[in-house]
């Protein structure tokens, strides 16, 4: 590794920085009720990042052959390259966050072939006609960084996850359920899994007629996940606010939503998936508050962005190995509120849970968009969940609706392993449906 | 076959080439089946942020991956150090032994041997990177020339992939292939209203993609700005028309899925409800979709499996004829294999996918179709669209009133869904007026984004869910 950020060094760029990936995941999928397939993956690769002349200049590489060809690709680019707003940073502390877990390098395959099947047959036990499907996949992911200003780390990270679900078919009304958690360290309770499965499969067994019109919505925490925080925290971007796309980019400080919100971007929580000691430009990890209490109170920056605004980088930058880095989000907290899951439903005439949304995000995110098809759904009638809505739609606006809000649920799950929210009730959501 | 990648073993005299050492890697292996490809990739990428160059990048993949069956079971293995061949094979043979239990069934394919060049008509690697650069800088200036503008993203791509693709039965098939992609969006902002308009097209070995766009990326800023003054609409269930870019989208969505076999062929309640001759729309409705259908995104010779592409009637006269298959699908449902098994890359097994999927034309002239709308929406142009099961969502780009037979007042994009089962009988009109859709890919099961092509006329559906806006 220290021998391209050499070859470089000697081609005579101002700064350079070399990043190297190598990942191995063995995912197995079960299809139709068993094991169908195992799969190993080994995917590796480098990437050197330069800056000349005030200019940035990347070119990456899986093939281990055509590394040495990088130097020249890059010093052809980086004249037409942004220009840079930062320097490249040098080494500093970095906190002990727990993401290794040598009991799932060491993971059999039989046990997760075990892991899978059991799911599956714990839910048949009671839906026999339900067609599962599984994945259990465990992996290993080492990245390390060097740079000419004397950055040199690196990590591994250990990731094992589990997802089961079920298609059930009754004439031409097919449901599709399904349920999943990831960590980077292991877990082997997954019986809640199957609960969950079951849950939802009992709550859809009837179908519903939709409530329409602007009626009260509850989003499950995995709801919360689909529906909010994409289009709220697209303004949080530092790409947005930089280029003053952001709805509140110029109003940091400022009430936002509701003040029973809080929402903290946290790679520091042990075990969760996106959880990292620095980020990929190398800068340290921190729990932040994106939004206190209703405010907004930090944009997620990595260099680049954080040099063209004049303020510091957040630890926030990702990157693929081909491209350049950008700020993103790593894990998500979304703080609980103070009321009792059930008591969320309480007084609710007519009104919707959201669980699973289909077409999110594909529209006009950056504005706070909320519209979509609601794949999984239910009704709620006078407090009671009494079935499944389909063909339906829910459209507002995430600023809009997270202000009418009426209750927030006073425990946060984790969703998948990568983020943590409660359930959050509000007003302010138009509900359509199809006849 | 061209020879550019030599692989010759530590001490040894003879030096194979890249297909002999393919070759021999394949024997000794005791599978039922076995395939390995090895794919090199060479891509280009221009993209600006507001006023500014945000990235420039070049980017050079090797890669390679095994997929091997043992009674009925799958092992996959990808890697991107491609020295060792035989060791991959005993590996993906290993895990495809460990899994299988029943019986390997892959529908019976003459194999092909084949070396196919890429489609080109103006091949973006003979145009240099200034070039483009300068083009791009043109478009994006162009944006910023309509007043109101807040940002604004413009990306260019252009890709270069060659496929060498081996199986245990004698299949060798080598294939090129060039896209073009290009992406423009423009955001204005009023205050904490936020509205964009954009457009994403791509070509099968046609760098002229990004010739002349300049009326098409003015009337882009001119669009987003106009959103900040356009109104909402209600939603519930409306006329809709949609344009031939929304239209292909949703033959993709409302149908293509469902069309893909590997939903189907392990359901017996599935297999019952996709029957083919089942009736799914009017008459007047055909889709088809197919990898031989030339010259498009979805465009290919052979698929992942080496099995020959053709054009595959999926819906004739209103009923359902056809699906899509891989040699399993197609052996496992006693049907014809369709050359649509596709990887997005050597790191995945090839599934189920649509190649180019057309609703194709029928009769009605634009102006037939608004006859008789008293109060309707016209959608152009897309986001994006999903499918889970029998429901699906896709979203418009564009919306537009329509009253008493005439397009009036622009309104704020809506997202459209329907149900497979009954919004492929609401459609009563269909254009003839053919267009296709290439600025998209598909993502399924983790594999995203699959170059893809859709297209049809403009057609008309009633009674379509619409959300508010």
């Amino acid at each position: 590794m220290a021998d391209l950020l050499q070859k470089a060094r000697e081609a005579g760029f101002q700064q350079a920085e070399v990043y190297r990936i190598s990942s191995q995941s063995q995912p197995i999928r079960f299809e139709a009720n068993r094991l169908k397939e195992a799969t190993r993956r080994d995917t590796s690769g480098a990437a050197l990042r330069v800056i000349n002349d005030g200019r940035l200049g990347l070119s990456a590489t899986t093939d281990p052959s055509a590394e040495d060809g990088l130097p020249d690709r890059v010093r052809e680019l980086t004249p037409f390259g942004a220009k840079a707003s930062f320097e490249l940073p040098g080494p500093s502390e970095s906190p002990e966050v727990e993401i290794f877990d040598p009991a799932v390098e060491s993971l059999e395959f039989d046990a997760m072939v075990q892991t899978g099947q059991a799911l599956i047959d714990a839910v048949r036990k009671d839906w026999p006609d339900l067609n599962c499907s599984a994945s259990v996949s465990r992996g290993v992911h080492r990245q390390s960084l060097a740079n000419s200003a004397g950055l040199n780390v690196d990590y591994r990270q250990t990731s094992y996850s589990v997802g089961f679900g079920g298609e059930l078919v009754r004439g031409d009304d097919m449901l599709s359920v399904w349920e999943g958690f990831g960590a980077s360290r292991m877990f082997t309770d997954t019986d809640w899994m199957v609960q969950s499965l079951l849950q939802q499969l009992e709550w859809a067994r009837e179908t519903a007629e939709t409530p329409t019109g602007q009626v009260p919505v509850i989003f499950t925490p995995r709801g919360v996940s689909a529906a909010l925080l994409r289009p709220l925290l697209g303004g949080f971007n530092g790409k947005a606010v930089m280029t003053g796309s952001s709805p509140v980019g110029d109003r940091l400080g400022e009430k936002v939503i509701d003040e029973l919100i809080s929402v903290y971007d946290d790679p520091t929580i042990d075990g969760a998936i996106g959880s990292r000691p620095f980020d990929d430009e190398g800068i340290p990890s921190r729990r932040m508050a994106l939004i206190d209490q209703g405010v907004a109170s930090n944009f997620l920056y990595d260099l680049q962005t954080a040099g063209r605004m004049n303020a510091a980088s957040t630890g926030a930058a990702g990157r693929g190995l081909a491209s350049l880095p950008g700020p993103g989000t790593s894990v998500l907290d979304v703080s609980p509120g103070d009321t009792p899951y059930a008591d969320l439903f309480l007084g609710i005439k007519e009104g919707i849970v959201v669980e699973r949304l289909l077409g999110a995000g594909q529209g006009n995110e950056m504005g706070g968009d909320l519209k979509a098809n609601v794949s999984l759904g239910y009704k709620i009638e006078d407090g009671m969940i009494v079935g499944r809505i389909k063909d339906t739609m829910i459209s507002g606006n995430v600023y809009d609706a997270l202000s009418k809000l009426e209750a927030v649920s006073d425990e946060a799950e984790w969703v998948y392993g990568s983020l943590r929210a409660p359930a959050i009730r509000c007003l302010g959501v138009e509900v359509a449906a199809a006849g | 076959m061209r020879v550019f990648r030599v692989y010759a073993k530590p001490g040894s005299e003879h030096i194979l080439t890249l297909r002999d050492q393919m070759q021999n890697a394949l024997t000794g292996h005791g599978a039922d089946f076995v395939e390995i490809r090895l794919e090199e990739s060479d891509s280009s990428r221009i993209q600006y942020r507001a006023r500014e160059i945000e990235e420039i990048g070049r980017t050079s993949g090797l890669g390679g991956s095994v997929r091997a069956a043992v009674k009925g079971g799958w092992g996959f293995v990808s890697f991107n150090d491609t020295g060792d061949l035989e060791s991959r094979v005993k590996l993906a043979v290993e895990q495809a032994r460990a899994v299988g239990s029943e019986t390997t069934e892959l529908a019976d394919t003459e194999p092909s041997v084949a070396d196919v060049p890429p489609e080109l008509v103006n091949d973006p690697g003979t145009v240099s990177l200034s070039e483009k650069k300068d083009r791009m800088d043109h478009y994006n200036d162009l944006i910023w020339s309509t007043p109101g503008i807040q940002s604004s993203t413009v990306i260019y791509g252009d890709n270069r992939r060659r496929v060498h693709y081996v199986n245990s039965e004698g299949a060798a098939v080598d294939q090129e292939f060039v896209h073009v992609i290009c992406y423009v969006s423009a955001v204005a902002r009023d205050g904490g209203d936020v509205q964009q308009a954009g457009f994403s097209i791509g070509s099968l070995g046609d760098y002229d993609l990004v010739a002349g766009l300049d009326d098409e990326i003015r009337a882009v800023g001119k669009r987003a700005v106009d959103l900040l003054k356009a109104p909402g609409i209600e939603g519930g269930e409306r006329t809709v028309i949609l344009d031939p870019v929304l239209a292909g989208v949703f033959a993709h969505e409302a149908f293509g899925h469902l069309s893909e076999a590997d939903h189907v062929y392990e359901s017996d309640q599935l297999k019952e409800i996709m029957v083919l001759g089942r009736q799914f729309g009017q008459p007047h409705l055909n889709i088809v979709d197919g990898g031989a259908i030339p010259s498009l995104r979805g465009s290919m010779a052979y698929d992942d499996e080496g099995t020959p592409t053709k054009r595959s009637d999926l819906i004739r006269d209103g009923v359902l004829v056809g699906r899509l298959h891989s040699r399993e699908t197609a052996a496992k449902m006693g049907e014809a294999p369709s050359g649509n098994a596709r990887a997005i890359s050597y790191n995945h097994p090839p599934i189920v996918r649509m190649t180019n999927t057309v609703i194709e034309p029928g009769e009605a002239s634009f102006e037939d179709l608004l006859e008789g709308v008293d109060d309707g929406v016209y959608v152009r142009n897309w986001y994006g669209g999903m499918t889970e099961m029998e429901m699906f969502t896709f979203s418009s780009g564009e919306a537009y009133r329509i009253r008493n037979g005439r397009v009036e007042e622009m309104v704020r994009p809506v997202k459209l869904s329907g149900n497979v089962f009954k919004t492929l009988h609401q459609i009563d009109g269909i254009g003839n007026d053919l267009g296709m859709n290439q600025g998209g890919g598909c993502g399924k099961a983790g594999q995203s984004p699959l170059p893809v092509s859709n297209g049809s006329p403009h057609i008309r559906i009633q009674n379509c869910l619409v959300s508010g806006a």
